[in-house]
């Protein structure tokens, strides 16, 4: 290494260290709403990849609208675009429960299967409405470029605003799960149906709101993603891999496991990618993951939920 | 004409009841057009004033993205075809399959364009994979497949002509122009982790270590859709390559080139070359994150010359005022002229005498959009490779054009 000053070792090393927090901020994100309908729910939804692109077309929509009809506003359409991407999700994430998900409650392979052919559907719509090719929408200036504190060091700019965003969104989560009343019913539910409803809770309406929350979350995934990949319709596929393994890895049914195996999984992935190549990077960290769940299979934090 | 028509379609219908009764129907349609009998004698499905063919691309799933432009461009030259006369005075009539982005369903729909349909060529697949599953379909039941993606190599099969380039066409023009206008001499290889990526850069890594005298001081291969290239990024600050080699493909494409300018590697500071990106990736990395890197390829939408000119007018009168046309999409606009000429040359539509005529090495297309092209008894096109700049607005400026270049699908030496 005798080739490279202290100076640009360091900015790497910095560099290096943003980009594993890059990628950690990525995954929670990705997994935060499947975290809650998974782990809330007790749900495999195989549509939440498609509820993310929902939120980056959303963003792509917006975007396009913008520039032709108000081009002096497209320095701030992506805050209104990440909260438009929040509410339509939401929305058809509640009807989604409404027409499909609530009759299959107690045949969670059928959600399963079932959320898989929704998964289709919406693929199949999105190639319809948008076209088979990939879009990306017309970013702010402020989300392109980097920041540069020193000469060497250049943190992205969309990488940053990602990480605000998983920050703000994840605080929200856990304001509304731990400290509203809304929030107390979701758990109480998850603890225990029956108990719930005898003592006057509307199960079923926590549970369209359950999943309504996990669809808009995934919504805003959706949009904050339009900063660093581009959308077609199967981009949702390529995600949901990555978004299960992230919340199986963590335990099913806990906010904070999904926290730490965001975390793990982003660090050990994007170290190994610096030392070796980057499909090895995967397996490596893939076999770590299965030879932890064999001794571990409830994930790394355990969930203590009677069902 | 129409109740002739009329009479094969019902001949069709009873066919599903009797077999018998098509052995007579054919019978009688040959006692009455000898002309067909004479061009068509292995029972393709050609009449005294059609002939049949079959375009197979994926028009659902991952793949369509790509294959769309390559289906736009085959039926634009049918058309064209047509509204000239046609071939040996018959109208082209098209049946068109979707692969849906699934291999076997290539294999599978190959088979019913063949049998079933008896079409006499076959315009279509994309993916190495695509065309690795139809291959013995086609082998096997005698069919021409017209295969127009820049490929890996390493393939000549009698069944296909391949109007895209193969590996050292596109490669090696390239690197002898980095290292020759930009002193390269130390390259960084990065691509998707599939089959085209690493045999490309099994070449290029040849050429540059044992012609170029360079040194490869990186070589990385990403899974396909990965959206995350951080590390990598930071890797290649580490090594300072003269030149990055890129072939990524498909949505991380996109990822990467905006991830790149993220990071403030821009072409300012920075070579980069690539194999993967054409017109249509373009559209999804967009212009701004692209500009001053350089693409090496067969053909861009912006050539100048009167070729190409109409072309381009001619795809935007049928396929709309937005579309683009990237490498692909050129290569294969060639495959319906290619047959055209190869069936006037051989007087037949029979697979066997078009497959000879086409390896006879007078094929040649003067009015192609890329400019002259001629087909190798190899099954490959000669063509020239081409550098383009990337500018903002998503078009390439063309900075240098090779000689035509002979194809060679087993390169020694590269292997």
């Amino acid at each position: 290494m005798g080739e490279y000053t202290l100076n640009e070792l360091g900015s790497i090393f910095a560099m290096q260290g943003f980009a594993g927090i890059s990628l950690f901020s990525v995954l929670l994100l990705m997994a935060l709403g499947l975290a809650i309908i998974f782990g809330q729910m007790g749900v495999i939804n195989m549509a939440h990849g498609e509820f993310m692109a929902v939120g980056a077309y959303v963003t792509y929509f917006l975007s396009s609208m913008t520039e032709t009809y108000l081009p002096g506003f497209m320095p701030y359409y992506f805050l209104f675009a990440i909260v438009a991407a929040f509410f339509v999700a939401a929305i058809i994430g509640y009807f989604a429960e409404y027409a499909l998900i609530r009759h299959l409650y107690k045949r969670p392979l059928d959600t399963l299967l079932a959320t898989w052919g929704l998964s289709l559907i919406m693929q199949q719509c999105f190639r319809s409405i948008f076209g088979a090719r990939e879009v990306s929408p017309t970013l702010p200036e402020w989300l392109l470029g980097s920041y540069q504190p020193t000469e060497n060091i250049h943190i992205p700019l969309n990488g940053m605003f990602v990480l605000a965003l998983t920050f703000f969104v994840t605080a929200g989560v856990f304001y509304l799960l731990f400290k509203s009343r809304w929030g107390l019913r979701v758990r109480a539910t998850t603890q225990n149906r029956q108990m719930s409803g005898a003592v006057g809770i509307n199960t079923k309406k926590v549970d369209r709101y359950t999943f309504a929350l996990g669809c808009g979350i995934a919504g805003i995934a959706g949009a904050a993603f339009t900063t660093i990949a581009s959308t077609g319709p199967t981009t949702g596929s390529l995600y949901i891999v990555d978004t299960f393994m992230v919340v199986v890895f963590g335990g099913a049914a806990s906010l904070f496991g999904t926290i730490a195996s965001a975390f793990s999984i982003a660090q050990a992935q994007s170290i190994l990618e610096f030392f070796i190549s980057g499909s090895m990077a995967k397996v490596y960290t893939l076999l770590v993951l299965v030879l932890i769940l064999m001794f571990k299979p409830e994930g790394l934090f355990a969930s203590k939920v009677r069902r | 004409m129409l109740s002739h028509a009329q009479s094969i379609c019902s001949f069709k219908l009873k066919s599903l009841k009797a077999g018998i009764l098509a052995l007579a129907a054919t019978a009688s349609i040959s006692a009455f057009a000898a002309d067909t009998a004479k061009v068509n004698t292995t029972g393709l499905a050609i009449t005294d004033d059609t002939v049949t063919v079959g375009i197979l691309h994926s028009l659902t799933g991952t793949m369509a993205i790509s294959e769309t432009g390559a289906q736009e461009a085959e039926k634009l030259a049918i058309k064209q075809i047509n509204e000239s006369g046609g071939i040996l005075g018959r109208q082209i009539k098209i049946i068109q399959e979707d692969g849906a982005s699934d291999w076997p369903t290539f294999a599978e729909k190959s088979r019913k364009l063949l049998v079933k349909d008896k079409v006499a060529a076959v315009f279509g697949c994309w993916t190495s994979a695509s065309r690795k599953a139809a291959l013995p379909v086609f082998e096997k039941e005698n069919g021409l497949l017209y295969y127009p993606t820049f490929y890996e190599g390493l393939e000549q099969s009698k069944n296909v002509i391949y109007t895209g380039q193969e590996a050292t066409q596109q490669i090696l023009a390239g690197l002898d122009w980095v290292a020759k206008e930009k002193k390269a001499k130390t390259f960084y290889l990065i691509g998707s982790d599939y089959i085209w990526p690493r045999t490309s850069m099994k070449i290029a890594r040849k050429h540059i270590e044992n012609v170029l005298g360079g040194k490869v001081v990186g070589e990385e291969y990403k899974p396909l859709g990965n959206t995350q290239f951080g590390s990598v990024i930071n890797k290649i600050r580490l090594k300072k390559p003269d030149v990055i080699y890129a072939a990524v493909v498909g949505g991380s494409n996109v990822a990467w080139f905006k991830q790149l300018k993220a990071a403030g590697i821009t072409s300012k500071k920075q070579t980069l070359l690539t194999i993967s990106v054409t017109e249509d990736e373009v559209l999804g990395i967009g212009g701004e994150n692209l500009e001053g890197f350089y693409s090496i390829m067969k053909y861009f939408q912006s050539l100048d010359n009167p070729n190409n000119k109409a072309f381009v007018k001619a795809f935007k009168e049928m396929w709309g005022e937005d579309s683009v046309i990237g490498d692909v999409t050129q290569a294969a606009y060639l495959g319906p002229w290619l047959w055209k000429a190869a069936v006037e040359k051989a007087g037949s539509f029979d697979i066997d005498k078009v497959v000879e005529a086409s390896r006879t090495g007078d094929i040649e297309l003067t009015t192609a959009p890329e400019g002259y092209v001629k087909l190798h008894p190899n099954h490959h096109l000669w063509s020239k490779a081409r550098v383009g700049q990337w500018n903002k607005d998503g078009q390439a400026t063309v900075v240098f054009e090779s000689e035509l270049i002979e194809p060679n699908p087993f390169p020694k030496g590269y292997q």
